[in-house]
C-alpha cells in the first residue's frame, strides 16, 4: 500500500492504495465518485475521462499513485454551486440542449474530453470536434448531436451565438402534433 | 401554436400541445452531472464480488478441474464449479421454439462436463473485493480434452460434420419454412420462377456483429430472508424476473428485479444471462449480497452476438423489371446454445424479405445451425436488417442485370400510396406510407442530380477516387407485438404493454410504465403524452419504470415497441383517469357528467361559463374523499393494458453517396441523406437522435464491424482495439428528414423509430460502394468494407474475401474458399 494525497472536485483526500490501483478504480471504489465510469479495459472508449491538473486523461491509463499531489476534476465537479442552485458548465448545458446524449454512459467522459478540447481550440469546426473527441466512443447518438453540443458550448463560452445553421436543435414537426389533435 | 400569441387572452386557453415539441430530456439532469445509478455503482454492506473463469477452448471436455488453491487465496470466500451448481442451475431459457421439432440442447449457466464456446463459464470465485476475485482465477487448474471445433455453418450442416452437441443428431437446430403459396398469401413460387424471364441469384454474408452497448453488464443480488432483489443492467427486468424464477425455482413473488440506469442495450441486454443466474444461485447459497460486473473483454467474448447469416436469395422478374417471385434460403448461426430468442431472430426476418415490393410469390427457408461460438440473439433490428439488406441489395443486382436505374426498378414494384393498407405476400398488412414522397424528399436532401453529374465526370476522367450512390427504400415491422400473432409464431409470451397513472393529492402525476428504457427518453416522451392527455404541466409528471415492485406488469423495451405499445397503454390509462375524474367533477359541479367538457386539464359545464374544476383539483378532492358520489371508488387512478391488433410499419428512403479511392481501397461516405416515416412524432429531438444512432450502427456494419473467430474458435476481436466501434471521426454528417403517415394500429399514430436507421442504412452504403466501382468489374464486396477488401475486390476480383491476418473468415472458411463460394450461384435450385 502506498499513501497518496489528492484533491478531487475541491476536497482533499489522503488514502492508502495498492500500487496497481488505477485512478478510475480509486475514484469509484475508494472515494465513491461513481459519476466516472469504466467502459472498457483497453483505454479505447474514454468513458472514464477526468481532468488531472486541468488536462483530460483517461483515468484507466493513470495509476492512482501517479495522481499523488494532483488536482482531479470529475464530471461531479464541473458545475459550480450545490444542489438545485448549481450552475451547470456550458458544455453540460449544451449536451442537454442539443440532445448530445441518450443512455448517458459515455457522457461524463465525453463532456470532460469536450471541455479540454475547447480549452485547446475555443472555436472548433465540425471536423475539428470529430477529431478532437475521437478517443471517446458513444454507441447511441451517432455523434452528430455531440458535435452540435460542443459547438454550441464553444459559441456560448466565447460569448457569441452559434451562427452555424447546423448548430441548431432538430426542427419541430408540428404536422405530427396536428395529427394527434385530429385523432384525440 | 397560435393559442399563446396574445398573452392577455391565453389565460383560459389550454396549454400548448406537448406532443410534437422538441422537449429537452428530463433524464439528462442526472446523466450530465454524474448522479447516476448504474448497477456497478451499487455498494451494499458485506457485498461479495464474483469473477468468472472462462474457457479458453471452443470445444472440449473438462477432464480436470481443481479449485482448491483458489479457495486458499486471501479474501476468497468461496469458489464454485459447474459440478457444484449442476443440480440447481437448470437451463437458461429459450422463449421461441420456432418449430415444433426445434432441437434445444439446453444451456447451462456454467459448464459442467463440456465447454462449447470460448468464454463459457467454468468456475466462479467469490471474494471480498473485485481484485481479490480476479486474482484468484489464476490459481484454478483446468484441463480440457479438445473436441473438433465447428465454426463454418455451410460445413456444419453437411452430413458427417463433427457435432457441437454430441447428444444431438445434427448441427441443425431447426428448419423453418414460410411458403406464401401454402399460406395462401401468394402464388406458387416454383411456378413463378419457372415462368420468369429473368432470375438473379446471390449469396450474401451477414457478418457476425457485437451489440457493444457502452455500459458493461453488471448484476447485484441481495438476499433478504427468502426474498431476493436483483439489480441488473438489463433491458428486460420483467421478463428476467419470470424467467429467473422459473430457472432457479425461487418463487416469482419472492424475486424483485430492478433495472436502474442502464447504459444502452441495442438488443444485447435483451437476455437472461448466465451471470444473472449465477449471482442468484450464489447469493442464495451464501446469504450475502453479490456483485458481478464484466470487463469489456468479457462482454465482447461472452455477451450474445448478432446477425451471422449466409443468405441465398433469388429474385424472378420480367424483362421490364416487374418482379414475379422471391426465394430466400438462410443459414443462421445460433452459436453454441439457444438463448432467449436466438432461433426467433431469423424467423422474425422471414416476413420482411419482400420489403416494400409487390411480389406475387415468396418462399422462405431457414436452418438454424449450431457452431462453437457464443450464441447469437437480438441486435438492433433483429432479423429485419438482414432481410432489408438482402432485398435492397438484390434489387440493385436486378437493376444491373436489366440495365435499369435502381430507383426505376424499385418504383416499378413498390406499393403505391393509394394501395394502403396493403397485405403483402408474407401476409402482413402494411398500415400506411408513401414511398414516392419519401424518396423524392430524400433525393432533394442529398442533392442527387449534382452528385450523379459528379459521378459521371469522375468516371469519364478516370479519377482514382470514384463516386457511387446507393439506395435503400426500406420498411420494417415494429410495435412488437399483437399477442395472438406471437402465439401463432410459438413465441413464449405476449406483446401487450401496461401503464398506470397515479394522481397524487397535490395534483402531481406518477406514470408507471412497463416499458423499460435504457437511453430512449421514455421519461420525457411519456410526460409529453400525459401532459396532453390530462392537461397538466409537463413538469408535473414523473415517469416510473424498471422495478418490478413499482411497475408490476410489463414486457419491457425492444423491437421499437415502447412508444407504439407502451405509449398507447399510457394514453389508455389517461383516458380512464379522465373518465373517472369526470364523474367526481360532475358531482362537485352539481352537473350531469354528460354535460362536462374536458379541455386543457379542466372540466367545464357546457353552456355554463365560469363553472369548472381542474383535474388536479379533483385529485385533491378525491384524496380527501369528503364529498364524492355514492357507489364510486374514491380514486381517479387508473391502469390499462394495451395489446395491439397489428404491427406498425415505418418506412423510408436512405441514400448514401460514397467515395472509393481505387488506389487504396479507402471508402468514405461523402453524403448521407434519409427521410423516414415513423408515423406521429412525439418528440422530434428524440426521433432524430434515434435515427442518428441507428445510422451509426447500420453504417458500422457496412464499413467497420465484424466479430472474427480464428480457426480454433478464438474471438480475435475481443477488445475495442480490434472490434471497430466507430468514433466521431469515422462517421459523416447525416441529413435527415421525415414524412408523417400515422400508424393505424394505435391512437398515437406512432410507428416506432428505434431500429429504422440501423435497418435501412447498411444496404444503402454497400450499394453505394458497388455503384462506385461496378464499372471496374466489381459485383460484390463483403462487409465490412475495409480498405483491404475494397482494394482486393477492385484489383483481384471476387468479393474482397477476408482479412488476410485472420486466416479465416467469420464462418471459418479460408480466404480462397470464400472467394470461390461467392461466385457460385444461389443454391436454392431450379434456376434458369
Amino acid at each position: 500500500m502506498t499513501q497518496i494525497n489528492v484533491r478531487v472536485d475541491g476536497a482533499s483526500y489522503t488514502d492508502d492504495v495498492e500500487p496497481r490501483t488505477l485512478l478510475v478504480h480509486y475514484l469509484r471504489e475508494q472515494l465513491g465518485k461513481v459519476g466516472t465510469v469504466v467502459g472498457c479495459d483497453t483505454s479505447n472508449c474514454g468513458a472514464c475521462t477526468v481532468h488531472l491538473d486541468g488536462q483530460a486523461v483517461k483515468s484507466c491509463t493513470v495509476f492512482a499513485v501517479q495522481a499523488d499531489g494532483c488536482q482531479v476534476t470529475t464530471i461531479e465537479g464541473v458545475a459550480t454551486g450545490e444542489g438545485d442552485s448549481a450552475t451547470l458548465h456550458p458544455v453540460q448545458r449544451a449536451f442537454h440542449e442539443m440532445h448530445g446524449l441518450q443512455c448517458g454512459f459515455c457522457t461524463p467522459g465525453m463532456i470532460m474530453a469536450s471541455i479540454d478540447l475547447l480549452k485547446e481550440n475555443p472555436d472548433p469546426s465540425d471536423e475539428e470536434v470529430r477529431e478532437g473527441i475521437e478517443g471517446n466512443l458513444c454507441r447511441c447518438t451517432g455523434y452528430q448531436n455531440i458535435v452540435r453540443a460542443v459547438r454550441q458550448a464553444a459559441a456560448e463560452m466565447s460569448g457569441k451565438a452559434a451562427d452555424d445553421p447546423q448548430a441548431e436543435p432538430a426542427a419541430v414537426d408540428t404536422a405530427a402534433a396536428e395529427h394527434v389533435a385530429v385523432q384525440a | 401554436m397560435t393559442a399563446v400569441e396574445d398573452p392577455t387572452s391565453s389565460v383560459d386557453l389550454p396549454p400548448a400541445k406537448e406532443v410534437g415539441q422538441a422537449r429537452r430530456r428530463k433524464e439528462d439532469a442526472r446523466l450530465i452531472t454524474g448522479k447516476t445509478t448504474w448497477t456497478d455503482n451499487m455498494v451494499l454492506p458485506g457485498m461479495l464480488h464474483l469473477a468468472v473463469l472462462r474457457s479458453p477452448v471452443a470445444h472440449g471436455r473438462i477432464t480436470h478441474l481443481d479449485v482448491s488453491a483458489a479457495k486458499e487465496r486471501p479474501n476468497v470466500v468461496a469458489v464454485y464449479t459447474g459440478a457444484d451448481l449442476a443440480e440447481e442451475q437448470g437451463s437458461l431459457p429459450c422463449a421461441w421454439p420456432v418449430t415444433p421439432d426445434m432441437v434445444n440442447p439446453g444451456h447451462p449457466s456454467i459448464a459442467v462436463e463440456q465447454v462449447n464456446h470460448v468464454g463459457e463459464a467454468v468456475a466462479v470465485v467469490v471474494a471480498r473485493s473485485r481484485t481479490a476475485a480476479a486474482d484468484a482465477l489464476e490459481a484454478i487448474d483446468v484441463d480440457y480434452e479438445p473436441l473438433p471445433v465447428v465454426l463454418d455453418m455451410e460445413q456444419a450442416v453437411q452430413e458427417g460434420s463433427p457435432l457441437v452437441h454430441d447428444h444431438t443428431t445434427s448441427n441443425t437446430s431447426y428448419h423453418f419454412v414460410f411458403d406464401a403459396g401454402e399460406a395462401g398469401t401468394g402464388s406458387d413460387t416454383e411456378q413463378a420462377f419457372a415462368d420468369a424471364q429473368v432470375v438473379v441469384s446471390r449469396r450474401f454474408v451477414q457478418q457476425r456483429l457485437i451489440p457493444a452497448f457502452m455500459e458493461p453488464r453488471s448484476v447485484v443480488v441481495q438476499p433478504s430472508g427468502d426474498n431476493y432483489t436483483m439489480w441488473s443492467a438489463t433491458q428486460i427486468p420483467h421478463i428476467l424476473r419470470v424467467m429467473a424464477a422459473m430457472v432457479t425455482g425461487i418463487p416469482e413473488h419472492k424475486l424483485r428485479v430492478i433495472a436502474p440506469d442502464v447504459g444502452g442495450g441495442f438488443g444485447g441486454k435483451l437476455q437472461v444471462n448466465p451471470e444473472e443466474i449465477l449471482c442468484l444461485l450464489i447469493a442464495r447459497r451464501l446469504g450475502k449480497p453479490v456483485k458481478w460486473t464484466e470487463t469489456r473483454g468479457e462482454s465482447l467474448m461472452t455477451a450474445h452476438h448478432g446477425r451471422d447469416q449466409v443468405q441465398f436469395i433469388d429474385v424472378a422478374a420480367d424483362r421490364d423489371g416487374t418482379v414475379k417471385g422471391l426465394r430466400v434460403r438462410l443459414l443462421a448461426d445460433m452459436g453454441a446454445y439457444l438463448r432467449l430468442i436466438t432461433p426467433g431472430v431469423p424467423a422474425l426476418g422471414a416476413f420482411m424479405f419482400p420489403g416494400i415490393y409487390k411480389f406475387p410469390a415468396y418462399r422462405f427457408e431457414c436452418d438454424g445451425v449450431f457452431t462453437n461460438k457464443v450464441p447469437t440473439d437480438a441486435y438492433r433490428g433483429a432479423g429485419r436488417p438482414e432481410a432489408t439488406f438482402a432485398i435492397e441489395r438484390i434489387m440493385d443486382e436486378l437493376a444491373v442485370e436489366l440495365g435499369m436505374d435502381p430507383l426505376e426498378v424499385r418504383r416499378k414494384n413498390w406499393i403505391n400510396a393509394e394501395e394502403f393498407p396493403f397485405t403483402t405476400v408474407a401476409g402482413l398488412e402494411y398500415d400506411s406510407g408513401d414511398y414516392h414522397q419519401a424518396t423524392e424528399q430524400a433525393l432533394e436532401l442529398l442533392g442527387y442530380d449534382e452528385l450523379r453529374a459528379e459521378q459521371k465526370r469522375r468516371r469519364e476522367s478516370g479519377d482514382p477516387v470514384q463516386l457511387g450512390i446507393g439506395f435503400s427504400t426500406f420498411t420494417e415491422m415494429c410495435g412488437l407485438a399483437p399477442s395472438r400473432v406471437l402465439g401463432s409464431l410459438a413465441f413464449g409470451a405476449g406483446g401487450w404493454e401496461q401503464a398506470s397513472i397515479r394522481m397524487l393529492p397535490t395534483g402531481k402525476v406518477e406514470v408507471v410504465t412497463g416499458s423499460t428504457p435504457h437511453g430512449q427518453g421514455h421519461e420525457t416522451a411519456w410526460s409529453q403524452i400525459v401532459a396532453d392527455q390530462l392537461g397538466v404541466p409537463f413538469e408535473d409528471v414523473e415517469v416510473l419504470h424498471g422495478d418490478t415492485a413499482i411497475s408490476s406488469r410489463g414486457l419491457d423495451t425492444y423491437g421499437s415497441r415502447s412508444l407504439v405499445v407502451g405509449g398507447t397503454a399510457v394514453v389508455k390509462a389517461a383516458e380512464k383517469v379522465v373518465e373517472k375524474a369526470r364523474v367526481i367533477a360532475a358531482h362537485l359541479l352539481e352537473a350531469n357528467a354528460d354535460d362536462l367538457e374536458f379541455t386543457g386539464g379542466k372540466f367545464t359545464v357546457r353552456g355554463t361559463p365560469g363553472a369548472g374544476v381542474g383535474i388536479q383539483e379533483v385529485a385533491l378532492a378525491i384524496f380527501a374523499a369528503h364529498d364524492y358520489p355514492e357507489g364510486v371508488e374514491p380514486t381517479i387512478d387508473a391502469e390499462a393494458t394495451f395489446d395491439p391488433e397489428n404491427f406498425s410499419f415505418p418506412h423510408g428512403t436512405h441514400i448514401c453517396a460514397m467515395e472509393i479511392d481505387t488506389e487504396t481501397g479507402f471508402a468514405k461516405i461523402r453524403k448521407y441523406a434519409c427521410v423516414d416515416d415513423v408515423g406521429t412524432i412525439v418528440n422530434p429531438l428524440i426521433v432524430e437522435g434515434q435515427v442518428h444512432g441507428g445510422l451509426a450502427q447500420g453504417i458500422a456494419q457496412a464499413m467497420y464491424e465484424e466479430a472474427i473467430y480464428d480457426a480454433e474458435g478464438n474471438l480475435t476481436t475481443g477488445s475495442f482495439v480490434d472490434y471497430l466501434v466507430p468514433a466521431a471521426s469515422d462517421l459523416p454528417h447525416f441529413d435527415t428528414g421525415n414524412t408523417v403517415h400515422a400508424a393505424t394500429s394505435n391512437p398515437l399514430g406512432a410507428k416506432g423509430v428505434g431500429e429504422a436507421g440501423c435497418i435501412a442504412s447498411t444496404p444503402a452504403v454497400v450499394n453505394a460502394a458497388l455503384d462506385a466501382v461496378r464499372h471496374l468489374g466489381v459485383t460484390d464486396i463483403r462487409m465490412p468494407l475495409t480498405p483491404e477488401r475494397v482494394w482486393r475486390a477492385i484489383h483481384q476480383g471476387g468479393d474482397g474475401g477476408d482479412r488476410a491476418a485472420a486466416g479465416s473468415n467469420a464462418q471459418g472458411a479460408t480466404a480462397g474458399e470464400t472467394a470461390a463460394a461467392s461466385t457460385d450461384p444461389s443454391s436454392s435450385g431450379g434456376h434458369l
